[in-house]
């Protein structure tokens, strides 16, 4: 790790003015990613601003026909929260699995989704959801959100405030854990709105978090596990690496589709 | 054998060591801090192969902190050796082996990724690194060579000029003549093509060492995590410093693991105490979990051919074994033994396969050096054998525990067509007590059901044998060995009846401070919190040779035992002059000095005190004290051998393997700690499956890069990978060894991975799957699904 200055606002406003005014400055929420990318030295931030002590961050509120978790929620939390669990399980269910208990202890909502790894799973879950991401400067539909390989339409300095998720009918997730990583080699986040909307969003298959046009169309003729099933995923759409190969994750697809259309429906 | 004391032999006393390992106050190499210590960080090569054209450190001197830092230049005229190899291996042809160079820094060129290539020394560690980062090196890539399969076929990147085609020898072992002829009468031969994957020990402590040297005695500390520190010091001082022994202390403190991994002198410990006396400041070095992936020695890489000749009975006739063995970029300390002696003579396995052949090709690559981890030779033999055996039973419809009952060694002593003579075992003892446990009756009612829930359900066999208790020295000398391989032990008594034992064995994990502590106790009938047990100093043990191959009990408890026979000797002598009898009319029972058919007796403690306070003593025959040591080097090696049989279900639809019963029966012996033995049988399987379904050193083959760097790709077992295992002992006592042991700290590893692969080509052959390879990840389980159904 290379030597950082610290720092510890206590409202948003003044963590994004700082950050704005700090040339090479990196907010820090759970430093599950970032504090690790340091320590290999992969990462070398001038200035760390840390989100720790600001109370409005954190937090699950019902707002109406929507659940709003803020971007300091830990993963914890997500997944012990009696609203997430009862309104959409399918949420709490996926925080539940990410990582490890020290993981889930210290990573961050807000965390997760700036960062956009690939195959993380709360993307799945914001995308899959149509969930709005919230920010110290406006409010962004995932759609407009994730933008690829660790890349997401925030600007420099920009900072998630909140993810407001609206609560379906029913939801579900399925994720085909990396051996090694537990990262997800393939997860697959299904979710039919009360209109009967279906989304579904794969993560862990290519560059970034993307929606299954197929599975969708499949999903909305027939929401049912034989449905998602039958859906063939072009290998196209999926990378290969020394853990699978892109048929391999493409096959991942519509089987973890499958087991989250029967997890929707409980 | 059998408990006279509490906590003696065969009870379960928790162990001694835990309490300060459970409650933080373990004493491992890092946390040894000395007054105006220096903190060491190496430059290690990016490139897998690269001339090294210059070293531009001036950048580098000038940063923050720095005090020193050496290139092999600085070595090489300092006429600083390189790396010994501890084993010469002789060739088909009566030639020894290619021993290329094997600098501490590398010398005008980088043999694998993470090579050393320069070394800083700095005020702190960090400081240490930002200047590594200064250091300019201007390489000349070339092409790498890193599979092993093809590495010695002609115009492959050459590693060294001296081996050429990349072979460091081809061995062979066995009646090549009469293999032959056995296989040209055979009624059915099955073959075997597979890849031994390669591993990294990863044991959760990393490397490290921290190297002082003394003006005033002009002599050097260093504390290192090793496994033999003994073994260390010579190979340091005799073979690549220079230094006379005496002037040398090693300390391996607590340290916490090793697989084998920690039993190799390596170049940073090598350089940082040459370098102590340089800069005149104590040098810690401590390895990071990046830097150990490239570093430290790894495990298996083999790429094998096997056939296994067979009557119409399935009687085995023959096997002939061709073996490519990695060795990595160079000779690490035994690495050129572990896949030839340690290998090919295991290859009879539990059977009485008349002829064996094997012949190996030791090979060089850009790759890091491989050499022993858990099972060393053992486990890639075992795998050879026991799928085999799977395969041919498969192929001849023949019941699996059925064709190895009809070849299993049952007369003893036993000697095989591959050199080893094994004393003692009941193979069948073993495969019946695993095939009850396992319930193997009820099988195909739980395949049947595991098939309701779309999971196919596979039960797999391994019968597996070992050689422990190395070794021998005679025996080794004579196979290549370059060092004795017995074992020193040291029995204190103290004048009020207490006991420090200092053994040559070195414990990183396995518990000896208790297990010796519990033989010592029984024998001396004193209390087992009245042993301590000392190990890991060259500064306070006789000379030993450490700890791998499941060779501590057998070989430094029985050092131990030959000490406290000589402790009851002398105790004997100054018993009969307390007593006023005959030195001969004494016996030892239960803690008592006793004069034979009389109630007259006088207690070990007794004996002692009178031992160091001789006021009323024989001095005119007898020295005082009560303090023996004794150095034992085996007769023959040991041999734990067992019967495991592992259930697996797997999901076809995503070729996900659940191990979801686990039996292993093994005969270890006689047992001194059952609580000890079934811990290190748990790690062991846990390794075992490990390496089966999970773990896989991953190397790009054209540029020699290391892919699976880190636990984000390499993937280690988890609580949750394993079942609950359910382990059981038969026993059958060594015969060589007065404590009857064998051991138990590699079986495990050994018998686990054909147990595993065979229930999944089990579970799938109805599919037509007829192989998997290791590691069998959801990946390739899917892959050898789907070619099956092509
Ligand atoms: C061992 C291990 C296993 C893991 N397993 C999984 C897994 O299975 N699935 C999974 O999805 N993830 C996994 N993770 C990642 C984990 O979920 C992290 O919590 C997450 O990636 C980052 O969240 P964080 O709060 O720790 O963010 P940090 O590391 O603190 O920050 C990450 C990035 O986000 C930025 N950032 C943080 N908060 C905000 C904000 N409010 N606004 C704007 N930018 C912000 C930071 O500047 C930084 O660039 C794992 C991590 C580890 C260490």
């Amino acid at each position: 790790m290379y030597a950082f200055q610290y720092h510890r606002p206590a409202s948003l406003g003044e963590a994004a003015t700082l950050l704005g005014k700090l040339g090479d400055g990196k907010a820090l929420a759970g430093g599950q990613t970032l504090v690790a990318a340091m320590k290999l030295r992969l990462a070398q931030p001038s200035d760390l601003v840390d989100l720790g002590g600001i109370a409005e961050l954190a937090g699950i509120q019902a707002d109406g026909d929507a659940l709003v978790i803020g971007a300091l929620t830990r993963h914890a939390d997500v997944a012990a929260s009696a609203d997430v669990r009862k309104r959409i399980p399918a949420l709490a269910h996926l925080a539940g699995g990410i990582g490890d208990r020290q993981v889930r202890a210290a990573g961050t909502l807000g965390g997760s989704i700036a960062n956009n790894d690939p195959a993380a799973d709360y993307p799945a879950g914001v995308l899959g959801l149509g969930a709005s991401v919230v920010t110290s400067q406006r409010s962004l539909g995932a759609d407009e959100f994730f933008k690829g390989l660790y890349e997401t339409a925030l600007k420099p300095g920009e900072l998630i405030k909140s993810v407001s998720f609206p609560v379906p009918k029913r939801a579900g997730y399925a994720k085909f854990a990396n051996p090694a990583s537990r990262f997800a080699l393939i997860g697959v986040f299904v979710s039919q709105a009360a209109s009967g909307a279906v989304r579904v969003a794969v993560t862990g298959a290519g560059n970034g978090v993307f929606r299954s046009a197929e599975l969708e169309k499949a999903l909305t003729a027939s929401f049912t596990p034989d449905a998602a099933g039958a859906v063939k995923v072009p290998a196209g759409s999926c990378n290969g690496d020394l853990h699978a190969s892109a048929e391999y994750r493409a096959h991942l697809v519509s089987v973890m589709a499958k087991r989250a259309v029967a997890a929707a429906l409980g | 054998m059998g408990a006279n004391i509490p906590n003696g032999i065969g009870a379960s006393p928790r162990r001694k060591e835990d309490q300060r390992f459970l409650t933080g106050a373990g004493n491992y190499t890092d946390d040894i801090n000395i007054q105006g210590q220096t903190y060491a960080c190496f430059l290690r090569s990016p490139h897998a192969h690269a001339r090294i054209r210059k070293i531009d450190t001036q950048a580098a001197a000038a940063a923050p902190g720095v005090v020193a830092i050496f290139t092999g230049a600085d070595l090489a005229e300092a006429k600083v050796g390189g790396l010994p190899c501890g084993w010469l291996i002789t060739d088909v042809n009566g030639q020894p082996m290619k021993e290329p160079p094997h600098p501490l820094l590398a010398q005008g060129k980088a043999n694998h990724v993470g090579d050393q290539v320069a070394v800083v020394i700095a005020e702190t560690y960090l400081q240490a690194k930002d200047a590594v980062e200064l250091i300019e090196v201007d390489y000349d890539v070339l092409d790498a060579v890193a599979d092993v399969a093809t590495a010695t076929q002609p115009g492959k990147p050459q590693v060294h000029d001296i081996a050429p085609n990349n072979t460091c020898y081809v061995w062979g072992h066995g009646d090549k003549a009469a293999v032959d002829k056995a296989f040209a009468g055979a009624a059915h031969v099955t073959t075997l093509e597979f890849r031994n994957n390669r591993l990294i020990p990863n044991a959760i402590e990393p490397r490290a060492a921290v190297a002082q040297y003394s003006r005033s005695e002009d002599a050097y500390t260093l504390h290192v995590s090793n496994q033999n520190p003994h073994v260390e010091r010579l190979l340091m001082t005799a073979f690549v410093l220079g230094l006379p022994e005496h002037k040398v202390r090693v300390i391996a403190p607590d340290v916490g693991g090793g697989f084998g991994s920690k039993i190799f002198l390596y170049a940073e410990e090598t350089v940082i105490t040459w370098a102590a006396k340089r800069v005149n400041r104590p040098i810690k070095w401590t390895c990071e979990r990046s830097e150990s992936f490239m570093s430290d020695a790894h495990g298996r890489d083999h790429a094998t051919k096997a056939e296994l000749a067979l009557d119409k009975d399935g009687k085995f006739l023959a096997m002939r074994v061709n073996t490519k063995a990695n060795l990595g970029a160079y000779l690490s300390t035994f690495a050129s033994s572990v896949p030839t002696i340690l290998y090919a003579t295991l290859l009879a396995g539990q059977y009485t396969t008349p002829a064996i052949y094997a012949e190996v090709t030791g090979v060089f690559t850009n790759t890091v050096p491989v050499d022993a981890y858990r099972g060393a030779g053992r486990p890639e033999a075992t795998f050879v054998v026991e799928r085999l055996v799977s395969k041919a039973a498969l192929e001849m419809g023949i019941d699996q525990a059925e064709i190895r009952r009809r070849n299993f060694i049952k007369a003893f002593p036993y000697a095989t067509p591959v050199g080893l003579t094994y004393d003692t075992g009941n193979y069948e003892a073993t495969l019946a007590a695993a095939t009850k446990i396992a319930d193997v009756a009820g099988f195909p009612a739980r395949r049947e059901e595991a098939k309701k829930r779309g999971k196919l359900r596979g039960i797999g066999y391994s019968c597996y044998i070992e050689a422990c208790g190395l070794a021998p020295s005679n025996i080794a000398g004579a196979l290549g060995a370059r060092a004795g391989l017995f074992e020193a032990g040291e029995v204190r008594v103290h004048p009020t009846g207490s006991v420090t034992v200092f053994t040559g064995s070195h414990s990183h994990g396995q518990g000896h401070e208790t297990t010796f502590a519990q033989v010592v106790a029984e024998r001396l009938g004193i209390p087992f919190e009245s042993v301590d047990v000392v190990h890991g100093d060259t500064g306070r043990i006789p000379f030993g040779m450490g700890t791998y191959g499941s060779r501590s009990l057998s070989v430094g408890g029985t050092a131990i035992m030959k000490a406290i026979d000589k402790v009851v000797a002398k105790g004997k002598k100054i018993a009969a002059h307390l007593l006023e009898a005959a030195d001969s009319d004494i016996v030892f029972e239960n803690g008592n000095f006793k004069v034979a058919g009389t109630d007259k007796q006088v207690a070990f403690g007794q004996v002692a005190f009178a031992a160091y306070v001789p006021h009323n003593y024989p001095l005119d025959k007898l020295e005082p004290g009560l303090n023996e040591t004794a150095f034992y080097d085996p007769t023959n090696f040991t041999y734990p051998a067992g019967s495991h049989i592992c259930e697996v279900e797997v999901d076809p639809e995503t070729g996900v393997t659940k191990v979801v019963n686990y039996v292993a029966s093994d005969d270890f012996g006689n047992i001194i700690n059952p609580m000890i033995v079934e811990g290190q049988v748990h790690g062991g399987l846990a390794q075992g499956i490990g390496q089966a379904l999970l773990e896989q050193a991953v190397y790009d083959y054209e540029t020699g890069q290391l892919l699976s760097g880190s636990f984000t790709d390499y993937a280690m077992p988890r609580a949750d990978d394993v079942p609950s295992f359910k382990v059981d002992t038969q026993v059958t006592p060594c015969t060589h060894n007065p404590l009857g042991v064998k051991g138990c700290g590699e079986a495990g590893a050994i018998g686990s991975p054909p147990a595993v692969i065979s229930a999944i080509i089990d579970a799938l052959k109805d599919l037509g799957v007829k192989e998997v390879p290791m590691p069998a990840t959801p990946y390739r389980v899917w892959q050898a699904i789907q070619s099956a159904r092509a």
